[in-house]
């Protein structure tokens, strides 16, 4: 049976993660991966193709055709053709959400705000400038400064009874600002949810929400209070597709169904 | 990008431009100015003055890529890396007494002048910038102020500029010890507008599509409308050009294959980066027809019969200088003649004066006249404030957005 399904792959090239999806002809999900992106783009994306297949047992020949995306699109060898991440994120999240609204993908380095209306398209995106605050390379920074991985910074916030007010505006001086409350005594759980905080008020600052919110991407799919804050903030609950994460990936494997 | 025969004439053009210029400024009998970009560049030239341009230079460095190095030196003596990195471009190269013009143009040195003169009408730059070699070489720095971001133009804007600019001239003739001559200025006038007329129609072959010439055409081409206002070489050297660009017209020969999407571009070129644009929008097969950049030096309503009233008048109602209402309709015009697709907005870091960003037109024209409209961020030098990857998914991201 296997061998007479058509696949189609979608491959998210990222600046810290690589992640692949493979769907059938129905836009289901059959198999997916991810990994840590490293030094070498080509090598990484090829490791993700052969993870696939080998988890599907099929051959890369087996898939009809190959998309790339993200930072690394022109960097996949196998590729069919590219699309940009932020076209394939409004693919990928139109397929789950039929309806105007506001997407905020966060990454790992960069942020990508999508106005897409009720027919899919993007009437309007922008992309955080040369700067990590308000990315995933924020909270990586401040929880190595605070000594403790993502997760435990993630847990601490959600202990918080209140929230103290760092800084949104540079990584650096958040860093610093931390450490001056620390030694002020005030108690770390605060701390942590000030940097969820920051992180929400610098993504505020970017985009004009509309009555629909959708999130995507790593850092929500790693710290779901993200979401939480922004619906204390704005009163929408944002709508989170399953694996959010895969959401670009997923896109791009849309586009190679389509193009087949 | 098909290039422009032509340019070989220009290269030759600007060689002897500096060369004299440079003869100049060693030559105890003649005289040299400063100016600025959209300065009273006919009166100087009328007056005797070899005329240099120092945000030529400015982007000259940016077009080298040796900004970076020079913007900091600049900063170690207090100028800020906020503001114009033209300024900081330039006078970093002053400190260090390095310049491109040595291996473009065969110079050594930027030529010392005899007066700087500038205008209020671009920015508020310009005069600090002129200071700074005011206080180096004690030379006078002679500004022209100008009324800012007008909305409608009043007799009484006119009127200041006009009696400045007389006074300008009353300054020349105690430098040069000559009086001023008013026939000659008459005659420069007139060589300025024409030049100016065939930048205009250089520029509105991009109407045709597909267009025969892109932005940064434009931008390479600019250079003798910038800096020989009044000087018949312009007019010669567009004469030239617009003949090539008008075959092409007749001929449908294209600036870039396959012309899909059409492009404006608002707001500062990223020196730096002309090349890595012009192969970006051709690979997306899209053209850059128009800019505001590029069109800012049109100022054909000059008058030999009333030729301070039309210098004022020109010099005032640049688009850098006119209000956001005035701004908006220009650019909607622009849309419709050039038949444009959707406008780029550059929002240049150290140029807020060049970037139409920051109080929401992008939003405006998208919301009131249904144009599309994408903001990407940069510099005219400094490219520390531009990162390629970023910009190139984002406009690939807008060209794909047409495929719907």
């Amino acid at each position: 049976m296997k061998n007479k399904t058509k696949f189609f792959l979608g491959v998210d090239i990222g600046s810290y993660y690589t992640k692949a999806v493979l769907i059938n002809e129905n836009k289901e999900i059959v198999a997916r991966e991810v990994t840590e992106s490293g030094l070498s783009f080509e090598e990484t994306s090829e490791k993700v193709l052969k993870n696939i297949c080998k988890k599907y047992e099929i051959k890369k020949e087996d898939i009809n055709k190959m998309v790339s995306t993200g930072v690394g699109r022109e960097n996949f060898p196998y590729k069919d053709f590219t699309r940009t991440e932020i076209s394939c994120l409004v693919k990928g999240v139109f397929h789950y959400f039929k309806k105007e609204c506001t997407i905020i993908d966060i990454g790992g380095e960069d942020v990508k705000v999508v106005i897409m209306d009720k027919d899919g398209r993007e009437m309007n995106f922008s992309m955080n400038r040369k700067c990590a605050a308000g990315t995933g390379a924020f909270l990586e920074d401040i929880s190595r400064r605070l000594k403790m991985g993502i997760n435990e910074l993630h847990s601490l916030a959600e202990k918080a009874k209140e929230s103290i007010e760092i800084n949104s505006f540079c990584t650096v001086f958040a860093g610093t600002e931390i450490i001056h409350l620390i030694r002020e005594g005030k108690k770390i759980e605060n701390i942590a949810r000030g940097v969820y905080e920051s992180l929400v008020s610098r993504i505020l600052s970017m985009v004009r929400i509309n009555k629909n919110l959708v999130m995507t991407g790593g850092v929500i799919h790693h710290n779901p209070i993200v979401a939480d804050i922004l619906e204390e903030r704005m009163g929408i609950k944002p709508y989170v597709p399953p694996e959010p994460q895969f959401v670009v990936a997923f896109g791009a494997s849309l586009f190679a169904l389509e193009n087949a | 990008m098909r290039p422009l025969e032509s340019t070989k004439k220009l290269k030759e053009i600007l060689k002897n431009y500096y060369q004299e210029l440079y003869e100049a400024s060693k030559d105890e009998n003649q005289k040299v100015a400063w100016c600025s970009s959209i300065g009273p560049a006919e009166i100087l030239v009328a007056a005797g003055f070899k005329v240099y341009f120092p945000e030529n230079h400015g982007a000259l460095i940016g077009v080298r890529r040796l900004a970076t190095k020079y913007i900091t030196r600049a900063n170690s003596i207090g100028f800020s890396p906020d503001i114009c990195s033209y300024l900081t471009s330039d006078i970093g190269a002053y400190l260090l007494k390095e310049t491109p013009l040595k291996d473009a143009y065969g110079i050594p040195e930027i030529p010392k002048p005899d007066i700087l003169v500038y205008s209020t009408n671009q920015c508020r730059e310009l005069q600090d910038w002129f200071s700074f070699y005011s206080r180096e070489w004690n030379v006078t720095s002679y500004g022209i102020f100008y009324p800012w971001k007008v909305d409608e133009i009043g007799k009484e804007y006119l009127d200041t500029i006009i009696s400045q600019l007389k006074s300008l001239i009353k300054k020349l003739e105690e430098i040069t010890g000559k009086k001023f001559d008013y026939d000659k200025f008459k005659e420069v006038i007139k060589l300025s507008k024409e030049a100016s007329i065939l930048w205009r129609k250089f520029l509105e072959s991009a109407k045709n599509i597909p267009s025969p010439i892109t932005f940064f055409d434009g931008t390479i081409q600019m250079a003798p409308i910038v800096m020989m206002r009044g000087l018949k070489t312009a007019k010669d050297y567009y004469e030239i050009l617009l003949k090539e660009v008008e075959e092409r017209v007749k001929n449908k020969i294209p600036a870039v294959e396959n012309e899909k999407i059409r492009f404006y571009w608002e707001g500062m070129p990223v020196w730096g980066k002309l090349r890595f644009f012009a192969e970006l929008f051709e690979s997306i097969n899209s053209c850059v027809v128009a800019s505001t950049y590029c069109n800012s030096w049109i100022i054909d309503e000059l008058s030999e019969d009333e030729p301070f009233e039309s210098m004022a008048e020109c010099y005032l109602k640049i688009f850098i200088n006119r209000s956001e209402n005035i701004k908006e309709k220009e650019l909607l015009k622009m849309v419709q003649e050039y038949k444009v697709d959707a406008i780029i907005f550059h929002d240049a870091k150290t140029c807020p004066y060049n970037t139409n960003t920051r109080f929401g037109m992008p939003e405006r024209m998208r919301e009131k006249y249904g144009i599309k409209a994408l903001v990407i961020y940069g510099d005219l030098n400094d490219l520390r404030c531009f990162s390629e990857e970023q910009t190139k998914t984002l406009i690939e991201t807008f060209a794909q957005s047409f495929e719907k």
